[in-house]
């Protein structure tokens, strides 16, 4: 074992075998290891280092290589699998061909890897003979020496820098940098549009607006999916539950914005049995006979809250379990959201379920500026 | 040995880059750079090969992956989505999944690799931290890898939002109403990552390049600077017969441990390749496009998210709203807090731990985790707190597999969450000290060897015999505490490390960490180690 | 071998499954269709004969808690035990003892699905190979089906209500599957989940998962309407008819169509994904990790 322990990083000693070092650029500090064979007690685990047998060598050999046939045989596979057969009938479609696919491609790799993996480990443990070894390990830290001959360096350069003795020129420089760093910062503004009054309105104000321009009550709602306006005597099942969205969304929005819009104005309407229902103060009629319309996005972080049991009037969110009670104006029940559901003022005309004007307040999350 | 001169191609090559770059005496240097042996010393490596997979798959997939949430109606092969209106990005990962000979696999194996890289990084520090090999001089490498878990979180959700599909469309909602939250800035925030409102067109794209460029070129390099400054310290050891803190023992770079990497390098390959063919993964085409009005009960993150999920699940109501402005502190507690106490902690612990042992030398050789009680009780409470925040994210599938009620799994993790650490880490630290009394009586007493005396008078007794080499030297590994001079001395004149408040409280915590340490050390014949336990924390051992 | 044999039997399952699906649906229907007809076909004296049969099974299974007339029962408290029967119509009935869930064992959050009871049992086996044992279970069987249309003709007698579908109503293969994943993930999935694995409720209630196979497209189709226990109802004029059947082959085609990546890990999402990043992923890789640094064999010593 080398003895020679305070010979540091940095240090123009000779080597370890007399002749001087040269430092690589790019390389790690040149601290010195030694490699030394283990000499005497050194309990190396059973077998390493041992002279091996030569039958049970050639053993191991045959399995390894074995291995790697094995590895070699899957990679073709492989390679002849996607060449010659994954390509049939005008190439891989569908569910089907995918699962073969998956199947014959996954499982070749699979068993390519893990055969040439086997093989490998068995090759080390079996026919390598290198002895566990022992190498020193050095102190990080520079010499005392070292270290005040580089803190003399530097010191050396900042004085002829002149950064110390001129205030002047260090101000400048450290003024001239500050607006050229904020300058990035500045070229994100056009991200996004500022927040403005966006979060606090949904498209059923839009709607209505229109809806009563043209004389109208309100504007009627549809059923997600299939756009099909609701009568009351569509509706009329206690225990009914159905997503809506106000009447010409899907058609009057500009395209791009019609998941946006509907990500603000989905809604859900619900009918709560009339005997049950406690309208809220001041919404006494923004129900049809129990019908009752609520934001379906959560008012904790905006999944929709979409689960309603006919049975508890819960609306439940999925996502955290926040808990609204439909029967009493969607109040808080259970779980993380602060604050009910926003509900929707509702009327008739035409027979129809019609929204009368937006929500009072805004959907969704809530926000700093919320209020 | 073998021949005197390699082969001439290697000579011409190593001569080559030999009279360019100076190389060869740092590969002369480093051929048999020691690496000492122990399993759990792979588990980083399974990181750094599942990072390589997901390079490759990754720059797959972009072939063919088009970021755009234009949307377009669906004509694709798969029958029971067509006319189906979609983004584009989730159009072409179906056709990825359908119609790319492969590309079902390349996208299976990718998510695969992604969990497996962020799992391993977690299995990997947590030994690190149990084994104390964070200690000085590698507290650098230890921050590394905290920085990385962090960005590897980022890097997942992002990943995993770029199909919008429903799920992932779920996710980034819940991110978007997270950012929301945020005090003064918070729809700021929202309207500048969104570019208005949500979900709107811009999201995909922007995730896209941060998921494929900025990210991965982070990770990348504090991947390569773990690994250099891994190479430069020198790996630690297990406290095992020929490890000390002056040497490494072990097997040489070249051939054993670059054969051993190797063969390893393909096992991580292989393991994931065969959960890529045979586990279905995030099958989007089941989970449908986004759709703003559409939900799936049981809607989870993967799993490096669960922790954030399990929060915001158990956390009450708290909102504030005063002078017309709102506090959600029902979002932000569980949104920074649980991850600000354990990545905050981890990355202070270090600091904090030598500075209350008062520890300032380098460590090379690991601790075993019961000699240090106080490090491995607090590990297990972050483990315990960790994991039921984690269970927590998945409290309606626990309801729902083990049929109980939903509030119920709420209201037991609301509890749970701070009980749970409490307990663990009395349990952890009894059994610590527990295990150090064996030690400390195996020393002392010797093993039972199952034989039986019996002495003249007709005494029964069994033979103790003394412990194996290797399994002293792995019991005396132990560092014996050294209680600190007392905070007073006789003269009442206080300690120099103990002044002030602060001062005080270190003296306390350091108390705490060795006051009940049990030392093992080896007795001449005949003290009984009763006696050693009794007289406790006086013997002091150099 | 035995693993792909096994993959490559699934889809025949699946389509055994349709075809015990359509069959049962023929069967109910064959049981039922002439029902509409029956005023003229039939002479009113058997019909009035089926009635009184189906009030004696009420009388029999169900009226010691729905009441003698049908009109629910109440505790000592006022609570009520079990609800009114009067106008939940022939589908509440069909679905609640098609599914075993009526009669009820005891009550708990949720009256669970289960085997029906003998005598509404219309799903028995009847493939034997001997003939007599055969001919015993169909005799069994067509005995449960006109055992079970009596009943539903009785309750709906009591005051309408929603009837059972036709089967051409609830035929998988005619329904739009694309606007039935959109309805299903609308209005369905936030309770039963994408793939219809099912979830939890509140108070330890849960919606069942649709995915099994003993889930018919006409139980589907009568839970949508009638709504039972917590499930909200979707009556015909707001999810109409083609809406329902488009959701029913949705789910159908779902629950059919195999999973091309694999395992399909319960098809529950991320939670049994990570599960199985943990205990799979990183349990082999630690084995290999634990072999590849494990001591060397002793036995290749030479001696």
């Amino acid at each position: 074992m080398s003895d020679d322990k305070n010979e540091t990083e940095g240090a123009q000693g000779p080597g370890e075998d007399g002749r001087r070092r040269e430092r690589v650029i790019g390389t790690p500090s040149p601290a010195r290891e030694k490699a030394l064979l283990a000499e005497d007690d050194i309990s190396a685990p059973a077998g390493v280092g041992e002279q091996l047998d030569e039958a049970s060598m050639k053993r191991a050999e045959r399995i390894v290589a074995t291995f790697f046939l094995v590895a070699f045989a899957a990679s073709v596979a492989f390679i002849a699998y996607f060449i010659g057969w994954s390509g049939r009938d005008g190439g891989m479609h569908g569910v089907v061909r995918a699962r073969e696919s998956n199947f014959w491609l996954g499982g070749t790799m699979a068993l390519s890897f893990i055969a040439m993996a086997v093989g490998v480990t068995i090759w080390v443990r079996r026919l390598m003979t290198s002895k566990p070894i022992v190498q020193e390990r050095h102190e990080l830290a520079a010499d005392e020496e070292t270290r005040a001959a580089f803190a003399q360096d530097f010191l050396e350069g900042a004085e002829d820098s002149g950064i110390t003795k001129r205030p002047l020129l260090r101000r400048t420089l450290l003024l001239a940098a500050a607006p050229l760093g904020l300058a990035p910062l500045v070229l994100l503004r056009d991200l996004g549009p500022l927040p403005e009054k966006r979060l606090r309105h949904t498209y059923w104000g839009e709607a209505v607006k229109k809806a009563q321009a043209e004389g109208k009550k309100g504007v009627r709602l549809v059923v997600d999916g299939t756009n099909k306006p609701l009568r009351v005597s569509d509706f009329s099942s206690p225990g009914g539950m159905i997503t809506v969205l106000p009447e010409g969304i899907e058609e009057e929005v500009p395209e791009e914005q019609v998941l946006t819009q509907n990500a603000k104005a989905v809604t859900i309407l619900i009918n709560v049995p009339a005997d049950k229902f406690k309208p809220a103060k001041g919404r006494e009629n923004w129900h049809v006979n129990g019908i009752v319309a609520y934001s379906k996005v959560c008012t904790h972080v905006g999944c929709p809250a979409a689960l309603y049991e006919q049975t508890t009037h819960h609306i439940l969110c999925p996502c955290h379990q926040s808990t609204f009670d439909a029967t009493d104006a969607a109040k808080v029940i259970f779980g993380p959201a602060a604050r009910p559901l926003p509900q929707l003022p509702l009327s008739v005309e035409d027979g129809y379920i019609v929204a009368t004007s937006d929500y009072h307040e805004p959907v969704g999350p809530s926000f700093w500026e919320r209020g | 040995m073998s021949q005197a001169t390699p082969p001439k191609a290697i000579e011409g090559t190593l001569g080559f880059i030999d009279e360019r770059l100076g190389s060869t005496t740092f590969f002369r240097r480093n051929v048999k750079k020691v690496f000492p042996d122990h399993w759990s010393f792979m588990l980083g490596e399974i990181a750094l090969y599942s990072f390589i997979i997901l390079l490759l798959t990754g720059t797959f997939l972009t072939l063919w992956f088009k970021p755009s949430m234009v949307e377009v109606v669906y004509d694709g092969s798969y029958t029971k989505l067509q006319g189906v209106k979609m983004s584009e990005a989730y159009d072409s990962t179906l056709h990825i999944s359908f119609d790319v000979r492969g590309g079902l696999l390349m996208r299976q194996i990718h998510h695969w690799a992604a969990i497996l890289f962020m799992a391993s990084i977690l299995a990997h520090m947590l030994r690190v931290f149990f084994t104390g090999a964070y200690r000085k001089p590698r507290e650098l490498n230890w921050l590394i890898g905290i920085g990385m878990f962090t960005l590897g979180m980022l890097e997942g959700l992002f990943g995993y939002s770029l199909p919008d599909d429903l799920l992932s469309g779920t996710g980034l909602r819940i991110t978007q109403g997270v950012a929301e939250s945020i005090p003064l800035v918070g729809t700021y925030i929202y309207m500048f990552l969104f570019g208005g409102e949500f979900p709107g067109q811009d999201i995909v794209p922007r995730l896209y390049m941060l998921h494929i460029l900025l990210i991965p070129a982070l990770i990348l390099g504090m991947v390569t600077a773990h690994m250099m400054i891994m190479w430069h310290q020198k790996h630690t050891a297990m406290p095992v017969k020929n490890q000390t803190e002056q040497q490494v023992y072990g097997y040489p770079f070249y051939p054993v441990f670059m054969a051993k990497t190797g063969a390893y390098f393909l096992f991580t390959f292989g393991v994931v390749a065969l959960l890529g063919a045979f586990a279905q993964i995030n099958p989007i085409w089941l989970f449908g496009p986004y759709d703003p009005g559409a939900i799936s009960s049981g809607s989870q993150p993967d799993w490096y998210m669960g922790v954030l999920e399990g929060a915001l699940r158990i956390m009450p109501n708290w909102e504030i709203t005063a002078w017309g402005h709102t506090l959600s502190l029902n979002v932000l507690i569980p949104a920074a807090v649980p991850l600000g106490i354990v990545f905050g902690g981890a990355a202070a612990w270090p600091f904090i731990e030598a500075w209350v042992t008062g520890d300032k030398r380098q460590h090379h050789v690991n601790t075993r985790p019961r000699n240090a009680p106080v490090r491995t009780a607090t590990g297990m409470a972050a483990v315990t707190f960790y994991g039921l925040l984690w269970l927590a994210g998945a409290n309606d599938v626990l309801a729902e597999r083990f049929h109980v009620s939903l509030f119920a799994t709420t209201w037991f993790f609301r509890v749970t969450v701070f009980l749970g650490p409490l307990i663990a880490f009395i349990v952890t630290k009894r059994i610590c000290l527990g295990l150090q009394r064996k030690d400390a009586d195996t020393i002392g007493h010797g093993v039972e060897s199952g034989v039986i005396l019996m002495s003249p008078e007709g005494r029964f007794s069994e033979r103790h015999e003394a412990p194996r080499e290797e399994e002293k030297t792995v019991i005396l590994s132990k560092e014996n505490a050294r209680p600190e001079a007392p905070a007073r001395d006789a003269e009442g004149i206080p300690a120099p490390g103990s002044k002030g408040p602060l001062g005080h409280l270190r003296s306390r915590l350091n108390r705490a960490w060795t006051f009940d340490d049990i030392p093992v050390e080896e007795h001449e014949h005949g003290h009984s180690d009763q006696k050693a336990i009794e007289s406790g924390s006086e013997q002091v051992k150099h | 071998m035995k693993r792909i044999t096994a993959w490559r039997r699934r889809p025949w399952a699946g389509y055994a499954v349709v075809l015990a699906a359509l069959a049962a649906i023929g069967v109910v229907y064959a049981g039922f269709s002439p029902r509409s007809d029956r005023a003229e076909a039939q002479s009113s004296a058997q019909a009035a004969q089926d009635l009184k049969h189906g009030q004696e099974l009420f009388n029999k299974n169900c009226a010691s808690c729905h009441g003698l007339n049908a009109e629910g029962t109440k505790d000592a408290k006022g609570k009520p035990i079990a609800p009114s029967l009067i106008g939940v119509g022939a589908a509440s009935v069909d679905f609640q003892v098609s599914t075993g869930r009526m009669p009820a064992m005891n009550p708990g959050a949720q009256v669970p699905r289960k085997e029906p009871i003998p005598d509404f049992n219309t799903s028995i086996k009847t493939d034997y190979e001997e003939p007599e044992k055969r001919e015993a279970a169909e005799k069994q069987k067509a005995q449960a089906e006109k055992n079970l249309a009596d009943l539903r003709a009785w309750i709906a007698s009591l005051g309408g209500g929603p009837e059972v579908p036709p089967a051409s109503a609830v035929d998988p293969d005619k329904g739009d599957v694309a606007l039935g994943g959109k309805l299903f993930r609308t209005n369905c999935a936030q309770c039963h989940n994408f793939t219809g694995q099912g979830g939890a409720l509140t108070g330890g209630k849960y919606a069942p998962p649709l995915s099994g196979d003993d889930v018919t497209p006409t139980q589907m189709y009568e839970a949508m309407v009638t709504g039972p226990q917590a499930m909200p109802v979707f009556n015909d004029t707001t999810l109409t008819p083609q809406d329902k059947q488009a959701i029913i082959s949705y789910l159908v085609k779902t629950r059919e169509e195999p999973n091309p990546g694999g395992n399909g890990l319960g098809r529950i999402g991320p939670v049994s994904e990570g599960l199985a990043g943990w205990l799979i992923g990183i349990g082999l890789l630690v084995l290999a990790a634990m072999w590849i640094t494990a001591k060397k064999p002793k036995k290749l010593k030479k001696s």
